[in-house]
């Protein structure tokens, strides 16, 4: 079956994109050959280096990177980092994340639909970093963006789909891929939100604080994979609103 | 036990001698240390109200070892949580301390350790701070680098793949003007990627313009919150104004700097009650800047130039742990710098549990990189140093030493926009 990601017109076949949070080497390799996965967030901050182990050189050249502008406390800043990262090589996509708050690390959705605006004017592929709002979410759509990347829980908390409800909503209501980021700390979750119809997932600390990270991320491609699959059989159509009663309650009518 | 501070420099006159044995022994003969001087800023802010109030209110030996075990259950450490894990009643556990604390650095930092040097570029200093080796009326070799020699301590330090630095200067406005450190924040940003000061507390326009010249950290420790301790031990000059000091951070907040940088240097004071207010006044400045990013140090006393004998007292390596993995559990977010004033070994141990950042290459002297880096004599003159360091591990000791313990050294992971 032809069951392609489809993001500002490119086209994947993994839905398991890794987060930049808690980088190491071996965290890119394992997600590239045992989560299958093909893009790789990169933090334009972290890339900013010298180092004799610039992760920029450990990134397999077939790897979408998708910078992202962490650190950025404004629409004006993002906008500044999104331009550096294509400087930098790194190319058109863009992950979007501002913060005005250092503690929580929850994301600013009135600059965010501000920055998206300028970005895809410039011809970014802009995938921004949100609280799951309904109303920020038809905003982003109307300013450009090429997915909706909606929070699960606190980043880097691994507590799940704490917004399960409102990421429901963003799915059923806006046309663009829904991916799931922050906060999936298993693979049963990342299965969970896949079968709500979520277009792909996101995540980091799962995979970087677990004890044998190939095999947890084994586990994250077979749980999405799963989720998806679920998703395409039609899950969701059996009796999701509500029990049947045995005697119909219309039985009554008769002509 | 006291440390004994006063030391008595032959090379002092008679008049100098006689003010400083005044200052010493006259209260009377001291500036009121609430008192702001002329050209300090005074701003609004109810920050230090709320600090001063849970510390003077601290009673450190009514916790028990129940109030520990209910902190550590709690998912968020609450303020009354912070005062029990800060108690002795908690340093039976001190493993239970670490492993939560472990567990919030990970969460929050992965597997990092971040590394940055300190850069002295002067030691000259107006105060009498009676355990500094810069103090004014310590006899060291007294040093400011011009440009030229700050380019070449910089070259130096940056050809050892350094990409952070912090900038520091004894405290004088006179030998040290606010421009001469704004000249050497534009050259440190031709050379690194991350600058950091920790000078004399300035007005929030100076901190402004120092942003502008490529400085974005700003550390000041308070050395001591207990304000009646600060007076004996802060005899002479602008240093001397504590409300001015505590109010340092928010200053350069406003002034636009993207992080600050807070401590006591424990060793001074009765350390509980001065890591329970180091701890608060990075959190009530947090909740007031919440896109502030902050950072804690934990220096502990060490001796000086002139005076071999000052030690942390009571602070011994259990208690800097315990402070540091309650810091951990109550901020899980901030940054903990530990300093070259601590062992190697604690370090290494340290770097696993709760601490993101450390020192390496480390010279607390003046124009003196040369001679440590290469080993070579560099025939030019050297200043004195602040205080002996503990662990003088290069940067590419330190950087092997933090991958070897399963760890991962990043020396940059900022972007200054």
């Amino acid at each position: 079956m032809d069951d392609k990601l489809i993001i500002g017109g490119h086209e994947f076949n993994s839905r398991f994109i890794l987060g930049s949070g808690k980088y190491s080497l071996n965290l890119i390799e394992a997600a590239v050959k045992y989560a299958g996965a093909e893009i790789i967030t990169l933090a334009v901050r972290r890339a900013n280096t010298k180092e004799q182990e610039n992760i920029l050189d450990f990134i397999p050249k077939r790897i979408t990177l998708l910078p992202n502008t962490s650190g950025a406390r404004t629409a004006e800043e993002a906008v500044r980092i999104a331009r550096l990262a294509r400087e930098l090589g790194c190319g058109d996509f863009v992950k979007i994340e501002i913060m005005r708050d250092s503690k929580y690390l929850l994301p600013d959705n009135q600059e965010t639909i501000k920055a998206t605006e300028i970005l895809a004017k410039e011809g970014f592929v802009v995938m921004p970093y949100m609280y799951p709002d309904l109303n920020c979410a038809r905003d982003l759509v109307n300013a450009g963006a090429a997915a909706v990347m909606p929070l699960a829980s606190p980043i880097g908390s691994n507590k799940g789909l704490a917004t399960k409800d409102f990421i429901q909503i963003l799915i059923d209501e806006i046309d663009l891929p829904i991916i799931v980021d922050a906060g999936i700390g298993r693979p049963s979750q990342a299965c969970e939100a896949m079968e709500m119809g979520a277009a792909a997932i996101m995540a980091n600390t799962a995979l970087a604080t677990a004890g044998d990270l190939p095999m947890m991320a084994e586990a994250f491609r077979k749980a999405i994979e799963a989720g998806r699959k679920a998703y395409l059989s039609g899950l969701g159509r059996v009796l999701t609103r509500g029990a049947s009663a045995s005697d119909p309650l219309t039985g009554f009518l008769r002509d | 036990m006291e440390n004994q501070f006063f030391v008595d420099s032959e090379y002092l006159s008679p008049e100098a001698l006689e003010k400083k044995h005044r200052l010493e022994t006259d209260p009377s003969s001291r500036k009121d240390p609430m008192e702001y001087l002329p050209g300090m800023e005074k701003i609004e802010s109810d920050v230090c109200k709320n600090v001063m109030g849970h510390m003077n209110s601290y009673d450190y030996s009514k916790y028990t070892a129940k109030d520990v075990r209910t902190a550590l259950e709690h998912e968020t450490c609450s303020i009354e949580d912070l005062k029990a894990l800060l108690s002795p009643a908690a340093e039976p556990f001190l493993e239970e301390m670490a492993e939560r604390a472990r567990l919030e650095t990970s969460r929050h930092f992965g597997n990092t350790v971040y590394i940055f040097t300190p850069l002295y570029i002067a030691n000259y200093c107006e105060n009498y701070c009676v355990y500094c080796g810069f103090n004014c009326y310590n006899h060291i070799n007294r040093m400011k680098l011009n440009m030229e020699q700050i380019e070449s301590e910089m070259k130096i330090i940056a050809e050892s793949g350094m990409e952070e630095i912090l900038i520091l200067t004894g405290e004088s406005r006179a030998q040290s003007d606010v421009e001469y450190i704004g000249e050497a924040c534009k050259l440190a940003r031709k050379y690194f990627r991350m600058v950091g000061l920790e000078i004399y507390p300035v007005n929030t326009d100076e901190y402004r313009y120092l942003h502008e010249c490529g400085a974005d950290y700003v550390t000041v420790f308070q050395e001591t919150y207990d304000i009646e301790k600060y007076e004996t031990l802060h005899l002479m000059g602008h240093k001397r104004v504590w409300p001015y000091r505590f109010d340092a951070q928010e200053r350069a907040l406003m002034g636009g700097m993207r992080g600050v940088a807070f401590s006591a240097l424990l060793g001074l004071s009765d350390f509980r009650k001065d890591a329970l207010a180091s701890a608060l006044h990075v959190y009530y400045l947090q909740r007031k800047y919440p896109y502030a990013e902050m950072s804690l140090s934990c220096p502990r006393l060490r001796p000086i130039i002139n005076n071999d004998k000052i030690n942390p007292l009571d602070v011994h390596e259990r208690q800097l742990c315990q402070i540091l993995c309650a810091y951990r559990i109550f901020l899980p977010f901030v940054g903990i710098t530990v300093s070259s004033r601590e062992s190697a070994e604690f370090r290494n141990g340290i770097v696993k549990i709760a601490a993101t950042k450390v020192s390496a290459g480390v010279s607390t002297g003046i124009g003196d990189h040369e001679t440590k880096y290469s080993g070579k004599e560099s025939g030019g003159e050297q200043g004195d140093e602040q205080f002996e360091i503990n662990d003088s591990r290069s940067l590419d000791k330190m950087y092997k030493d933090i991958a070897n313990e399963g760890l991962q050294p990043v020396l940059n992971d900022y972007l200054y926009v």
